[in-house]
């Protein structure tokens, strides 16, 4: 357990280091008050609309945003080590290639974490402060909420991250599958679902179509963001399918747990695998 | 107990044979030196040590274990072949980062790197370091917890000569406290007197293994006398020449005669007989005409296999 801590906490210092932390954190913050405040200004409305709006809108967003961030923090994680020379040494150290892998996993998703609770967290608080009669319990929850989910969307992404760094042999080459992947989940899969729902002209099992959601986290994601809220109106595209599934929430939880857990998985048995 | 034995060990990457039934043995407090062209099997011998790769067939203990065991690695230092390290930290946050890996103490940091003569620059980016920094950098590393088992893969790449005396002296100072040490290298002359035994790999097999004094038996090579300011020389020739001796004038007044074994204490015999012999020089047969011999003996053996 110590050897895990003590990879993670390089890691993490690194993530202070090169100021990744600080500027994601900052990203996040800017664009939450941004999305806050700025996001009715389409309809012709300035200032904050509601919590379930400003979410909505967070949720699209960080969809795009959390995978491509946690993929560029981890996809070198691995290959990175070796091309720098450093892998082969760390092999040689008292520590199991599990425990380097689950390390790396800690540190990143520390860092993670910690910049969704600052940078959405301080934007959680301005609105909290600045706007009049907002429901405070309602705030905290629906943030609290997308906080949580956003972290574990990004551990997905991260886990990701790892099977590529484990499977090759180049930095770029990790690079560009890492970017394959980002393009796969965020938009591919939800293209080629809606396009098959409009091919399949209505013969597919519209009970199945749902259930296609949870094979991608980015929507599990998003349907947990979306749930939960009165007249869940600002459902869109294959979202809209999301209102027909017959599950209930902790069970999309329990999906993206899943979604960390398998890559991860995945990730140590093509490490174990990988020749030095 | 062998600090390191391996026995019958061959090595396979699909198709090719890197390493031919291997046999070798690693005393406690022991220096061996492992020499061999590129590709020759000694990093994959090193590998198969550290636990890196598996062997194909045979059997390696380390210590007395499987070299996968992490007792095993908590006793065991590695200078790989052209160390880096994490580019952004220091040298000694490098060190602290290692030495809580490998849980050792983290006041042996300091010492360490006082020790390789880093302190200066200890708290600089190792970015900026020299590539002789970074090899001792390397070598503190692998110093970290007092290992009982050092393997340093060409650990005098880009030292300056003073600073490979002083490596040369640190792996003196190792083995007189009982550390196992191989020591992979290219450079061959000044290693010899710092080693206990030598061992020549070529073609993924063990050429000969030993003493430099039982190499230079097992090979046979002569060694050659020189002498100057002779009365008379040309004496001397005539009856080395009569008695078989291979031997030459050298310069006005000077000799030279091989001296194959055994008959090299009755050559200087009749050398200081023959009188006014001055400036009488031996040339033992050093590592490196060892490691031509059998490099060529290698080659020999390869052609002739590839002839049949």
């Amino acid at each position: 357990m110590n050897t895990v801590w003590n990879i993670a906490r390089k890691e993490l210092s690194d993530g202070l280091r090169n100021r990744w932390l600080l500027a994601i954190s900052l990203l996040f913050a800017v664009l939450a008050v941004g999305i806050a405040w700025l996001g009715a200004a389409a309809s012709g409305q300035l200032g904050f609309t509601s919590i379930p709006a400003t979410i909505a809108s967070l949720a699209s967003l960080a969809t795009f945003l959390v995978p491509l961030i946690a993929l560029l923090l981890a996809y070198d994680a691995i290959v990175g080590e070796d091309e720098g020379g450093t892998l082969m040494l760390l092999l040689t150290y008292p520590l199991g290639r599990g425990q380097l892998l689950l390390g790396k996993f800690v540190g990143h998703g520390l860092i993670l974490a910690l910049a969704t609770l600052i940078g959405f967290g301080c934007a959680a608080l301005a609105i909290g402060v600045l706007v009049e009669d907002v429901e405070l319990g309602l705030l905290a929850w629906a943030f609290g909420r997308f906080m949580l989910s956003s972290t574990l969307l990004g551990w997905v992404f991260l886990a990701m991250a790892y099977v590529l760094s484990s499977a090759v042999s180049e930095k770029s080459s990790a690079a560009g599958l890492a970017l394959g992947v980002w393009f796969l989940f965020v938009l591919v899969f939800d293209l080629a679902l809606l396009a098959l729902l409009v091919l399949s002209e209505g013969k597919l099992n519209p009970e199945l179509l749902p259930w296609l959601l949870l094979l991608n986290p980015t929507d599990v994601y998003r349907l947990i963001n979306l749930s939960g809220f009165d007249g869940g109106g600002s459902a869109v595209g294959v979202m809209a399918l999301g209102g027909d599934l017959p599950v209930d929430g902790r069970l999309l939880w329990l999906c993206l747990l899943l979604w960390v857990g398998a890559p991860l998985a995945l990730a140590y048995w093509v490490f174990l695998r990988r020749a030095t | 107990m062998n600090a390191v034995e391996i026995e019958g060990v061959s090595q396979h990457y699909g198709n090719l044979t890197v390493l031919h039934d291997l046999h070798l043995n690693l005393g406690e407090g022991e220096v061996l030196g492992l020499f061999g062209h590129n590709g020759a099997g000694k990093t994959t011998s090193m590998k198969l040590i550290l636990g890196l790769l598996q062997a194909s067939s045979g059997r390696v203990q380390v210590l007395g274990r499987s070299p996968n065991d992490s007792l095993v690695r908590r006793q065991l230092g590695y200078l790989p072949e052209n160390v880096t390290f994490y580019a952004q930290l220091s040298g000694r946050e490098t060190l602290r980062h290692f030495a809580r890996l490998k849980g050792a103490a983290l006041a042996q940091v300091d010492e360490l790197l006082e020790q390789v003569g880093l302190t200066d620059a200890m708290d600089r980016r190792v970015k900026t370091y020299s590539k002789g920094m970074r090899q001792r950098l390397g070598l503190a590393q692998a110093l970290l917890g007092a290992p009982r088992l050092l393997l340093l893969d060409e650990p005098t790449v880009g030292l300056d000569p003073i600073a490979t005396q002083d490596l040369y002296q640190l792996v003196d100072r190792l083995r007189q406290q009982g550390t196992s040490i191989i020591l992979c290298s290219h450079v061959l002359p000044g290693v010899e007197a710092h080693i206990n035994r030598a061992a020549i790999l070529a073609h993924g097999r063990l050429q000969a293994v030993g003493s430099l004094a039982s190499l230079r038996e097992d090979a046979g090579l002569p060694a050659l006398i020189r002498a100057s300011g002779l009365q008379h020389r040309a004496q001397l020739l005539q009856r080395w020449h009569a008695d078989g001796h291979q031997a030459r004038s050298l310069g006005v007044d000077g000799i030279e005669v091989v001296a194959i074994n055994g008959h090299k204490l009755d050559l200087l015999r009749e050398l200081l007989g023959a009188g006014g012999a001055q400036d009488i020089d031996i040339h033992q047969p050093s590592l490196e005409d060892l490691y031509r011999h059998y490099m060529d003996h290698a080659q020999a053996t390869q052609t002739g296999e590839g002839a049949r």
